[in-house]
């Protein structure tokens, strides 16, 4: 849209400027108290400049909160949900669009559905589940009196345990089962005409050799949204491992970012280290941040160059 | 090298039957176009010789194996599709040898392969470039290319030229006929376009509502057609319908109008009180002197712009004038020429088919009569006093003109 109207030029300026104030200010003061000395920080009138002291915070929250560990964590639990969603979404949209059975719709609308149900809302459930995974089984042997038989038969009383509390599978799985990837897909899938599909098969590729060679190399700008998107809500995950993960060995960045927070039982009464936890907040920002700008460029040369 | 053979094949998609038993028997290193206005049916049996749509009830054998279950890889065909359905992210080079990837050949032979088939398409220069930049006819030299190195025995085509435009369709055509004679694989072609068929056909199929109408070469469907649907669909302007009923006391056949045309008394009797129509390809139909002709009729003329031969007395002709003459007359020569003899000659034929009611679509009677317009030549200029326009026309060719022949009301 080209118009010569300065006075609308300059309005529009002012909102955007707004905003980009609005949202710079807080990661400016962040960056600020970061780089400040506990005393500068709690100082009346605030300082706003930066200090020097931005990388002795930096050493002192890493190693308070021992960082080391929890971003070997989250970066496991990250990448483990990126890639676990683009395989299950990508296979689940695979098998909604490209096969003709009578279960598609209702397995697709079933996979739609569980949009509306987000791991908080079934947050009681999915801990039931997660505390034992064969729980769901040994359920069904229970109700169908199988596992009275089986007792009856043998004398071996079934009990099927397997527990994921604690685990990099218990943290990563029940984020991988939702449906945003799934219907992703499957909305490329449908822009895929069918000539292509038939000219596969006339060239005698089968349905995995169709996904591996045509439908993956072509979902490749769909991928990096997917991976981008996925990467920030794995890396930002804070209530789930709060209520699974006891153990400090498998704790999350987010999780001990809070810790890092000051309240009453953190300091236990002493002025709290705003500095160090703002510290952490930038160091656990920057991953999501750094992954953002770099598969930016994925992004957009996906979008420009449409192989359509 | 392989023969198709269709042996009553049906095709519902739920209740709707779309092909009614379809018989079809196509020869070794034969080109058979099928034919057919869109909706017939035409390319659904392509899918199902290809394997790419199921069965319903009936029998496919390619080669004299009976296909029906067997997945379109298993069938050794190749199919060239209306929108090419290029892979948009390999390049040409890997678009064309991907079947052979599939099959597991090894890198360096299939590259001498790919660079084999493209170059007898033309298509060295495109090997790494994407399809996204080739223009319509190069795409379509790919995936002609993808289709010929598979060395199939068999090409199916599914309106591959439609996308193209005037110019290049005729190109095309001539390559894809040229590729046929070398590569001498059977071919399945179809299309909506009875110029490709007519030009690319060894035996053309026509088909009509889900049923093959008739299976002829292209001079057997134009001069002897098997319906009236495909007397009208095959030709250009369109072949004329004239209703009428044989009557054998007068040994001609009475018009819906009243126009007697009279043929031979032994044609007549064999056909006594048959509802019969007259197909009459305009090109066999001309002009005659006022009062001499047998039918009268309304000629509609589209003229185009470069026609200066039709001059109307009342100010010059404009672009698109359409001009309607009525009360012109047409000539119905002498005697019909025989029972079932070809017409000869270059002029056209009135192929005379029965009917149980007129305009209704009907099979070949039991005896086909022809009727011999001789030409009638030099045509003349004609008076048509009603409206004041002459029409002075040297070269009185059909194809420059749409003329319809409607019984006057």
């Amino acid at each position: 849209m080209i118009e010569r109207t300065p006075w609308l030029n300059f309005v529009t300026h002012a909102i955007l400027f707004t905003g980009l104030f609005i949202l710079v200010v807080p990661i400016y003061l962040v960056i600020v108290a970061a780089s400040q000395t506990l005393p500068d920080v709690m100082a009346i009138p605030a300082k706003l400049l930066p200090g020097d002291q931005l990388l002795v915070n930096i050493r002192a929250a890493w190693e308070e909160a021992e960082f080391g560990t929890k971003f070997t964590n989250t970066m496991i639990l990250a990448t483990g949900v990126v890639v676990g969603k683009i395989v299950i979404a990508a296979l689940t949209a695979f098998g909604i669009v490209f096969f003709n059975h009578r279960l598609r719709i209702p397995i697709f609308w079933m996979v739609f559905i569980t949009l509306m149900l987000p791991l908080e809302v079934r947050i009681v459930p999915t801990y039931a589940v997660v505390a034992n995974a064969l729980s769901p089984f040994q359920t069904i042997l229970d109700v169908t009196g199988l596992a009275w038989l089986i007792k009856a038969v043998s004398g071996i009383e079934v009990a099927l345990e397997w527990n994921l509390l604690n685990s990099y599978t218990g943290l990563i799985m029940p984020l991988v089962a939702t449906a945003t990837g799934t219907f992703l897909y499957r909305q490329f899938f449908l822009t895929i005409p069918d000539e292509l599909v038939e000219g596969a098969k006339m060239d005698g590729a089968g349905p995995l050799r169709f996904l591996w060679d045509i439908l993956i190399p072509l979902s490749r700008t769909n991928m990096a949204a997917l991976a981008t998107i996925m990467f920030v809500v794995g890396w930002n995950q804070y209530l789930w491992p709060l209520l699974i993960i006891t153990d400090p060995s498998y704790g999350v960045a987010a999780v001990e970012l809070s810790r890092l927070v000051p309240n009453m039982n953190t300091t236990g009464g002493d002025i709290p280290n705003w500095h160090w936890a703002m510290a952490g907040t930038l160091i656990v920002m920057l991953p999501p941040v750094a992954v953002v700008i770099f598969m930016q460029r994925w992004f957009v040369r996906g979008l420009i160059n449409t192989d359509k | 090298m392989a023969d198709i053979l269709i042996r009553d094949v049906r095709k519902s998609y739920g209740k709707d039957e779309v092909i009614h038993g379809v018989d079809l028997e196509i020869q070794t290193g034969e080109f058979v176009v099928i034919l057919g206005p869109s909706g017939c049916g035409k390319s659904t049996l392509l899918r199902m010789i290809a394997g790419l749509e199921d069965i319903t009830s009936g029998e496919i054998a390619i080669s004299e194996k009976v296909v029906n279950q067997l997945e379109p890889r298993e069938r050794g065909c190749a199919m060239v599709f209306q929108n090419y359905a290029l892979y948009p992210h390999m390049t040409v080079a890997d678009n064309i040898g991907y079947a052979l990837k599939v099959a597991g050949i090894p890198k360096a032979e299939r590259a001498e392969k790919v660079k084999q088939v493209a170059s007898s398409v033309g298509l060295d220069e495109f090997l790494d470039r994407r399809p996204g930049v080739l223009s319509g006819g190069q795409r379509q030299r790919v995936a002609m290319a993808r289709a010929i190195i598979r060395e199939p025995e068999v090409f199916l085509f599914d309106e591959p030229l439609s996308n193209l435009d005037a110019k290049l369709r005729v190109q095309m055509r001539h390559e894809i006929r040229r590729i046929h004679n070398r590569v001498k694989a059977t071919s399945v072609f179809v299309t909506h376009d009875q110029h490709e068929g007519m030009t690319l056909a060894d035996r053309m199929v026509i088909m009509n509502k889900g049923t093959i109408d008739q299976v002829g070469t292209p001079e057997e469907v134009y001069n002897t057609p098997a319906t009236t649907y495909v007397a009208g669909f095959i030709g250009s302007p369109a072949m004329n319908f004239l209703a009428g009923q044989v009557s054998a006391s007068q040994s001609a056949i009475v018009l819906e109008e009243g126009t007697i045309l009279p043929i031979p008394a032994h044609a007549a009797q064999a056909m006594d009180g048959k509802l019969i129509q007259i197909g009459a390809r305009p090109e066999a139909l001309s002009l005659c002197q006022p009062g001499t002709g047998t039918l009268t009729a309304r000629f509609e003329f589209y003229a185009p712009p470069e026609v200066s031969s039709v001059s109307p007395n009342s100010g010059p002709l404009s672009g698109a004038t359409r001009v309607v003459v009525h009360g012109a007359y047409l000539h119905n020569g002498h005697a019909p020429s025989g029972l079932g003899t070809k017409p000869r000659g270059g002029f056209g034929l009135c192929a005379v088919r029965q009917s149980t009611s007129p305009g209704q679509n009907c099979q070949r009677a039991g005896v086909s009569l022809w009727v011999g317009l001789p030409a009638f030549s030099p045509p003349l200029g004609i008076a048509a006093p009603a409206t004041g326009i002459s029409v002075k026309t040297p070269s009185w060719t059909s194809g420059r003109y749409r003329s319809a022949i409607g019984l006057n009301k």
